[in-house]
């Protein structure tokens, strides 16, 4: 049996701990503070010199930026703060990442896709997207993704159709490439880009072990599908148009039965009709919002 | 032997009564509870982060166990006095100073050997719950048995570190030991830059002095393999061979020269 001024102060030591707890919380919701502001602080920006500060435990500190990379990365996509100064961090925090643990492959790739990706699913950074991967390359040189996902990057985001099938042609030549790259880089050279192309690159992003690599290949893959659909109601559109001086909609396609009802994209929301043009578009609200430029053929 | 022995296990029961081992249930703890919060952060990275924290956390209470006991071992008993009573024992001063080593070493490998295991249990549980899908995406399987390697040497660091400290514990305050350890442990792990020292200067003999101070100087970046081992990089077992043999052969000459301050002390 404990005596009676133990168990006192115990009890007296859970209620200052309470105490104190409260007032933080009391004085957090008088004097809130900038948390986001000091989210966007990176003190230390070469990563040589941490490398030297965390002595051994670089590999721990590597995880800590990748940690924060995606919590930068997610945080500013939601909601964030402005175009000039969104996803602003993207590429030091990653560029650290990578120095801290030269072999931290998914950090790499994960940089490949998303610092290209266009404003605002992206800070629209393909140079730095293949200036990662290029230093990925010289550390792993026999790794025949990262030729691929730089060749991929030229393809999908700056639309180099020459470049991206000559890097398409390294990862061919790397060990243990899939034999799919060799006949990719050769048609691409010959006839430039088409969404059948950009379809059959994304499945074979889909097929990845990465959760989130996959995530990402199944929106794309969604989007090319709406891409699809849209091309179908414009046709339906341009053959039946309204009569003249009214103006486009899906209420006159319905009324004059040439759709059973309004057209909704993978995502599930309705898309939307231009009432001037007839252009189809898919709708801000919709998760594939907003969606990527055209791929185009080559025109000679 | 049986003196070193006896000295040896006093001290492993001396660290037991002073509750190093609680630093095992932080240890656990710290496993357990990030195990399931970096999986909500990671993006999939969590059995690598998993495994980079684990090595890590052993080389750290390692570290601090070696480094704050290590100081004490013979200070402490000049400090209590009671180094007067031991040494009128049949006990030579190279069987005490071997004997508190030992004793520290034991200690410390009997806190690496259940950090591993309680490290594969994590892992095995992680293994466990992930489905083969993501599994196949793991850089190394995930109780990749590699990993022992990286914690060997952690092991040997540690053995290296306990010298160290014990080294400075024969002639210093168990503060300035402390600090001199640490010192030597981040100067060790700057070493590797002092052997390159000649492509920055243009002064000989400041390359040279660097070169002499990149042999002199513990070469504790060697041990660190743990990124390759959580990557599932080779690590030869001829490398683990010469590494501990550097390890053991410097472990031996700080004995020595322990040993030989030691008993060049007056404690009349």
């Amino acid at each position: 049996m404990r005596p009676p001024r133990d168990i006192a102060m115990v009890v007296l030591a859970v209620v200052a701990f309470a105490s104190a707890v409260s007032l933080q919380i009391v004085r957090d919701r008088w004097y809130p503070r900038g948390d986001t502001e000091l989210e966007q602080i990176l003190y230390v920006r070469s990563g040589a010199a941490l490398q030297r500060i965390t002595l051994s435990f670089d590999a721990v500190a590597a995880d800590v930026y990748w940690i924060r990379a995606i919590q930068h990365y997610g945080g500013d996509r939601l909601s964030g703060p402005t175009a000039q100064t969104k996803y602003q961090l993207l590429y030091p925090l990653l560029d650290l990442t990578t120095t801290l643990d030269p072999y931290f492959n998914i950090a790499y790739r994960f940089g490949a896709i998303f610092l290209s990706e266009a404003y605002p699913g992206g800070p629209g950074r393909p140079d730095q997207s293949v200036a990662l991967l290029q230093k990925a390359i010289t550390v792993m040189p026999q790794k025949w993704q990262y030729y691929h996902d730089i060749g991929f990057v030229y393809y999908w985001r700056t639309r180099d159709y020459k470049t991206a099938a000559t890097w398409f042609q390294r990862a061919a030549d790397q060990p243990n490439a899939p034999n799919w790259l060799q006949p990719l880089a050769a048609s691409m050279l010959v006839r430039g880009n088409d969404r059948a192309a950009a379809r059959f690159l994304w499945q074979q992003i889909a097929k990845s072990e990465e959760a989130w690599l996959r995530r990402n290949a199944e929106h794309s893959l969604r989007q090319l599908q709406a891409l699809d659909q849209i091309d179908q109601l414009e046709a339906v559109i341009q053959r039946f148009p309204p009569a003249a001086g009214e103006q486009y909609s899906w209420d006159d396609l319905m009324r004059r039965r040439k759709l059973i009802r309004q057209p909704v994209d993978p995502a599930g929301a309705p898309y939307v009709i231009d009432p001037a043009t007839g252009r189809v578009r898919v709708s801000e609200q919709s998760p594939l919002f907003p969606m990527p430029e055209e791929p185009r053929r080559f025109t000679q | 032997m049986r003196a070193i022995r006896v000295v040896a296990v006093n001290v492993f029961r001396e660290s037991v009564r002073d509750r190093v081992p609680y630093n095992l249930v932080v240890f656990a703890i710290l496993l357990i509870a990030s195990s399931y919060l970096i999986g909500q952060l990671t993006a999939g990275q969590d059995v690598k982060i998993i495994k980079d924290l684990g090595l890590a956390a052993t080389s750290i209470f390692g570290l601090f166990i070696a480094i704050f006991i290590g100081i004490g071992l013979v200070s402490k008993e000049v400090e209590r006095r009671s180094i007067y009573g031991l040494l009128s024992k049949p006990v030579s001063r190279a069987q005490f100073i071997t004997g508190k080593y030992a004793g520290l070493v034991l200690t410390l490998a009997v806190n690496v050997s259940v950090m591993a295991m309680a490290f594969y249990v994590i892992l095995a549980y992680m293994v466990w719950t992930e489905p083969p899908t993501i599994r196949a995406g793991w850089d190394a399987p995930g109780m990749d048995p590699a990993l022992l390697k990286a914690v060997f040497l952690i092991f040997v660091e540690l053995m290296l570190v306990t010298a160290v400290a014990l080294f400075f514990s024969t002639f210093s305050t168990p503060i300035l030991s402390a600090v001199m350890t640490f010192g030597l442990y981040v100067a060790g792990h700057f070493n590797a830059d002092l052997k390159n020292f000649e492509r920055v200067v243009s002064s000989k003999a400041a390359a040279r002095l660097a070169r002499g101070a990149y042999h002199v100087l513990p070469d504790l970046s060697a041990f660190d393999v743990k990124t390759q081992v959580v990557h599932g990089l080779p690590v030869p077992l001829a490398y683990l061979g010469t590494t501990t043999a550097y390890g053991l052969t410097y472990v031996a000459a700080l004995l020595l020269v322990s040993t030989f301050i030691f008993s060049r002390r007056d404690f009349k």
